[in-house]
């Protein structure tokens, strides 16, 4: 579903992604983390075709990032990690104008907009304004506004950033019914240790722009030891770096969405 | 999906001016606020101004003159700031849902401008209602109505895509405001809005004919007053406006998608 190789983004002098050659397979949830800073969100951006990449090739949902942008864009759905549903519209009128920008025919407009508010058990506030509701309520939203064309992969960045541990799991289970039912690919980026064993197949570590490991979580945390966790995993590739990495932009970005989102 | 048919490219332009103008419904304060300027501009500025005798050409009551270059001002102020909900909808996320649909940037920029029309518009009822109830001889007709609209269209969308790729370069609130402030005060004085360009200073005289707005008030002379003329040709109006959208669009087309990198 995803396939880059070689993949490099260089913002002036630094490469905040460093020769990335990832697979992610059809039908799996991969989960991608790694310290702030690391190049999580620029490798997103890129798979996303937002940022064009200085060097290397990818390929996603089978068209090239590059030169079949638009090709891409119709086949993936993508979740930021900011708020992207707006609050000044209602529940209902976020779900229409994603399903105009991705031209659902207007006969199956209403029909997939209101199977959608079901799934995500958003039926009952649909015609109240986002910014009324919680945080939960909005990335179910969002989720919904970046599903409700089918697409065959899923792009979220960070989706569970702010929540609490009930509107977390909510989500989670969201995420796991949507490839369930319609064997969505996801692709998520997390800070939480406990999503990934919660949710991923396989995951890939990013530190310094470079993908240091690649494996399912049990592979990973038996190259540490028996009793390893992926704090452990984790713990092994970023090493001491963890506190001296974040910059100032992605600290404002991640409180600013879990205010946002809380 | 037929989305590089034409009726898809006009669904997501739809899609776009729709969702903006759902947002003026469901909160309106904005229009209302925004008609207090030119009521200020009218009845202080026009008052005081009609006191000065020949400032308007060939025997044209002041108010009369000014009129339609208030209306002009009015949907340029409302269009000028409109790349600051650009840069709030970047910086709140919003923007990234539309950058990662399919939609072609052109038609997400159209939809903007088509969103700004409505505003202008808006605006431009309230301006006529003034206009009239200050004894201006406001022509009715529909079919000059309806010319006055499409030029008020035209305006709104043309300064609000300048404005969006103005935002697309600073990329920040605050630069905007600076810049934004800067940008309208010259488009507005340098125009034929609330004088003739007769009594410019040769250099500012050629400033303003190179000015859009001189067209859209030109244009709008002749269609919102009664027995109102064009200076430069209907025509010309009309042809510097487009042409100007056209460019304009095509420009913001291209930067739009930065806003997201």
């Amino acid at each position: 579903m995803i396939e880059t190789e070689g993949l490099s983004r260089r913002f002036g002098e630094h490469l905040a992604v460093d020769d990335v050659s990832l697979v992610v397979r059809s039908g799996e949830i991969f989960g991608l983390i790694g310290p702030n800073g690391a190049g999580k969100s620029t490798l997103i951006k890129m798979l996303t075709t937002l940022l064009p990449p200085t060097a290397g090739v990818a390929r996603v949902a089978g068209f090239d990032v590059v030169r079949q942008a638009s090709l891409v864009r119709r086949h993936i759905g993508y979740v930021p990690q900011l708020l992207s549903a707006d609050g000044a519209l209602t529940g209902y009128e976020n779900l229409l104008l994603s399903a105009r920008l991705y031209l659902i025919p207007r006969a199956e407009r209403e029909s997939h907009i209101a199977e959608a508010l079901e799934r995500t058990g958003l039926t009952e506030a649909a015609h109240r304004l986002a910014q009324t509701y919680s945080g939960g309520m909005l990335r179910r939203l969002e989720i919904a506004q970046s599903t409700l064309h089918r697409p065959e992969l899923l792009i979220m960045d960070e989706p569970t950033v702010g929540l609490d541990p009930v509107a977390r799991t909510g989500v989670w289970e969201h995420v796991r019914k949507l490839r369930e039912s319609f064997g969505t690919t996801i692709l998520l980026t997390t800070h939480l240790m406990e999503e990934v064993d919660a949710l991923c197949d396989r995951l890939g570590v990013l530190h310094r722009g470079r993908l240091e490991e690649v494996g399912t979580p049990e592979e990973l945390k038996a190259e540490i030891g028996p009793e390893a966790t992926l704090d452990d995993v984790f713990a092994r590739v970023a090493g001491g770096d963890i506190e001296t990495i974040g910059r100032y932009a992605d600290t404002r970005a991640t409180r600013r969405s879990a205010i946002e989102h809380g | 999906m037929g989305d590089r048919s034409l009726a898809g490219y006009l669904t997501q332009v739809y899609a776009v001016a729709d969702a903006e103008v759902r947002k003026l419904r469901h909160d309106p304060t904005e229009l209302l606020t925004r008609a207090i300027q030119p009521a200020i501009w009218l009845i202080l500025f026009g008052e005081v101004m009609a006191q000065v005798r020949g400032l308007a050409p060939g025997g044209v009551p002041y108010l009369d003159f000014l009129a339609p270059g208030i209306l002009a001002q009015s949907v340029l102020f409302a269009a000028i700031f409109f790349g600051i909900s650009a840069i709030w909808e970047r910086d709140l996320g919003v923007l990234h849902r539309y950058m990662v649909s399919p939609a072609p940037r052109s038609a997400l920029v159209i939809g903007k401008a088509v969103s700004s029309a409505v505003r202008g518009l808006s605006q431009a009822v309230v301006v006529y209602i003034l206009a009239a109830a200050l004894g201006i001889g406001v022509n009715f007709h529909p079919l000059s109505l309806l010319a006055a609209a499409a030029l008020i269209a035209l305006g709104s969308g043309l300064f609000s895509t300048f404005s969006l790729i103005v935002a697309c370069i600073v990329k920040t609130r605050e630069r905007f405001m600076g810049i934004g402030q800067v940008l309208t005060m010259p488009i507005f004085f340098a125009s034929n809005a609330i004088y003739p360009i007769d009594i410019m200073p040769p250099w500012l005289q050629a400033v303003s004919r190179a000015n859009p707005l001189t067209y859209e008030v030109d244009g709008l002379r002749a269609f919102m007053l009664e027995g109102g003329v064009s200076r430069f040709g209907l025509l010309t109006d009309c042809a510097v406006l487009l042409g100007a959208w056209l460019v304009l669009t095509a420009l913001a087309a291209r930067l739009y998608p930065r806003m997201t990198t």
